[in-house]
């Protein structure tokens, strides 16, 4: 792994929305944040989008991990309107799993910043997630600056 | 044969085979340790030393005879070849009704029935998103939606597969048309594919939704119902599928599967039923790796352990009791994203192994199946793969062509060995239900599914265009991915709740309290309630809340 670790240690929600609960690739996911040295949470599949601004919320995390295999991806688009409606629009939200290709720009055109797909290697979404994590911060950052002005 | 017979027909054996070894090392240099994906180590090569044949009558005998391990009926595939199962299902029932009918005019003489997701979340198509309904499966919610999806379908005379979860409402809204044609319940014949609640739970593969115990009270009243009234009908699969789909090996898989086997069967006996008629309309689903001879072994070791199992721990007399009979998939965790087309290939030898193991019935997948859900063009060549295999390879002149092999005896040996260990660990643990229930087993799959992860970040495990062989700039697909149409599936959801606002809401109520009723008093059979409901015009997602609050809801069980 070429990541250097985060202090304090970034904070990445593994989730799965809708209706699909094949978990193997979130659990995987999740031990490789993990061993990355990563606080990660972790939820069963099947969770609502307001269910899971509000453990955003609550965990202060500084990434959403989605994963997808049967068309939940249709519905991250609102994840993403939600977390901004929640003053959340700093959170930096990735999606994994088996999206089609022609369906890959309308979730990157909402605000998502990759998609990685089955055979993706370990130390890229790694890599990824680290760098979208330091964004998120340094946005974060900024608004509280913003708005301390 | 002893084994010194063997040697004393070998008479040059050990010098020969001396002067293999010593050529091997010599050539080779430092060897690999080489291990198959359920951790058995594979040697370069196997003599009658590993394997003499000695124990051919005990272990092997003939195709129809106990203990089955060279296959389950005394013809197999040179008589009637596997059933094609292919999974059909998406859109609003006139969409499968008008599938299931080019399917039925190509010759098919079996179907299949997938559900949306949300049905299997236990939810009314009213109740989420459209924009994911009819994705991966049919919305069906009612008795008046399935019989529009089986308009013209002869009922009685053609097999369904039905991904029915528990509470098997896809089974009661058939019955209910049934009743509604004339068509008596003795003659509907299938199978309650997806009744393993156990493997579901598990695995999260669909969604679990009532609380263990209560799914277990429902599969056995399920079975208990089928028995009495559907006697064409198998209530159980029991899924090795989904448990090695989430990462079980391909031995943890079997030992699961059959541990969960015993758990229903003595479940049965223990509400009294005769095991012998519970144990005949027994059926397993596995999936069928890229790992060649590991699953064709896996498959042979199963068929004898079952066997075994069956007639000496469960004391089944009927030989129909002893036989192991399986439906396989093609494994979808083998295809890769990249170079998609290679996926064809992939199959093909999945397809193989399936097989040559002896599979009664089998589900190819589309290639595409790692990008996008299977078009109708994808699905062709999944099956055009079948035929190409049983028409023009002559895989089916032989039954069990691969006994024999000195490497294949011996890693069906070596399998069958794993197995029952992983049999022994779920029995110390008190039986699969309660296995389940304290995660042992999802613990198990999750460091399998996670070793085998290393395997492949590590380039021990190689995937062609995945960590070798990659081509840089790979073009995406143009295809577009087809999705159900959203104007139509939203008024089918307007028609559906405007089906809820016109029917006779006491009706509705009267039947909705006799299923808690029914639900709430252990001596009574839940699920005549739950086909009595369905045919009072109750929706899936009534009768799921209902039971939900009865017998409790089903959480997940986290463990990452």
């Amino acid at each position: 792994m070429t990541t250097s670790r985060l202090d304090p240690p970034a904070r990445v929600l593994v989730t799965k929305i809708g209706l699909d609960g094949h978990d193997r690739g979130s659990r995987i996911v999740a031990a490789f944040l993990r061993d990355a040295g990563m606080d990660v949470i972790y939820t069963p599949p099947w969770q609502s989008i307001g269910a899971v601004v509000k453990l955003a919320t609550e965990e202060d995390v500084d990434a959403i991990g989605v994963s997808s295999l049967a068309t939940d991806h249709l519905i991250v688009p609102n994840l993403l309107q939600a977390l901004r409606a929640a003053g959340l629009g700093h959170i930096g939200v990735v999606v994994g799993g088996i999206v089609p290709d022609d369906e890959r720009p309308a979730l990157l055109q909402a605000g998502v910043s990759a998609i990685f797909g089955p055979g993706a290697a370990r130390d890229e979404i790694v890599d990824h997630v680290a760098m979208i994590v330091a964004k998120s911060r340094q946005t974060r950052d900024a608004d509280l600056w913003e708005s301390a002005r | 044969m002893t084994k010194e017979a063997v040697q004393l027909s070998l008479p040059g054996f050990d010098q020969a085979y001396g002067q293999w070894r010593a050529d091997y090392s010599e050539q080779i240099g430092a060897d690999r340790v080489v291990k198959n994906r359920s951790g058995i180590e594979i040697k370069p090569l196997y003599t009658p030393r590993d394997w003499s044949g000695a124990a051919y009558d005990a272990d092997l005998g003939f195709p129809g005879q106990y203990p089955f391990t060279r296959g389950v009926y005394p013809t197999m595939h040179r008589g009637r070849t596997w059933s094609q199962r292919q999974l059909v299902g998406l859109g609003v029932p006139e969409d499968y009704n008008a599938r299931v009918h080019q399917i039925l005019a190509a010759g098919a003489t079996a179907i299949s029935f997938l559900p949306c997701n949300s049905f299997f979340r236990g939810v009314d198509c009213d109740e989420v998103d459209p924009v994911l309904l009819g994705t991966c499966g049919t919305v069906a919610n009612t008795a008046d939606d399935m019989d529009v999806a089986l308009k013209g379908v002869p009922l009685g005379k053609i097999s369904t597969a039905m991904n029915d979860p528990s509470p098997f409402t896809l089974l009661a809204f058939t019955l209910a048309v049934a009743k509604r044609r004339g068509v008596p319940w003795s003659s509907i014949s299938g199978t309650s594919n997806q009744s393993d609640y156990l493997s579901l739970f598990i695995a999260n593969h669909m969604f679990f939704r009532l609380s263990l115990a209560g799914s277990r009270r429902v599969l056995i009243d399920h079975i208990e119902f089928c028995l009495k009234h559907t006697p064409n009908w198998n209530a159980v699969s029991v899924v090795g599928q989904h448990m090695q789909q989430a990462g079980a090996t391909p031995a943890q898989t079997v030992g699961f599967t059959l541990s969960t086997a015993l758990q229903y069967a003595e479940d049965c006996v223990d509400r009294g039923m005769d095991v012998d008629a519970v144990l005949r309309r027994f059926t397993f689903f596995f999936d069928i790796s890229i790992s060649f001879f590991e699953e064709i072994a896996k498959c042979r070791a199963a068929r004898r352990i079952w066997a075994r199992l069956a007639r000496e721990r469960l004391g089944a007399k009927n030989p129909a009791s002893w036989r192991f009979k399986f439906h396989a998939q093609t494994s979808g965790v083998d295809l890769t994203r990249q170079q998609p087309l290679n996926n064809i290939a992939r199959v093909a030898v999945q397809a193989m192994a399936g097989i040559m193991s002896g599979l009664q019935s089998m589900h190819t997948d589309a290639y595409d199946e790692a990008i996008a859900t299977p078009t109708e063009e994808t699905a062709r060549i999944a099956v055009a793969t079948q035929n190409i295999l049983r028409e023009e390879a002559h895989l089916c002149d032989v039954i069990d062509p691969l006994a024999g092999s000195y490497y294949v005896e011996t890693l069906t040996d070596r399998m069958e060995a794993e197995i029952l260990d992983v049999i022994a660990k779920i029995d110390a643990a008190g039986g699969m239900f309660k296995a389940a229930e304290t995660g042992l087993v999802q613990t198990m799959i999750g460091n399998s599914a996670l070793a085998y992860q290393e395997r492949i970040e590590s380039g021990e495990e190689k995937i062609v265009g995945v960590n070798c062989y990659r081509h840089e700039g790979e073009e995406n697909s143009a295809k577009p991915t087809e999705r159900p149409d959203l104007e139509r599936m939203k008024a089918h959801v307007a028609r559906f709740k405007q089906h809820k606002a016109e029917r006779s809401q006491d009706e509705v109520r009267r039947a909705l309290d006799d299923l808690a009723r029914a639900a709430a008093s252990p001596r009574d059979n839940v699920y005549e309630s739950v086909v009595e409901a369905a045919g009072r015009g109750v929706t899936h997602g009534e009768i799921v809340s209902c039971l939900r609050k009865e017998l409790g809801f089903g959480n997940p069980l986290v463990i990452a």
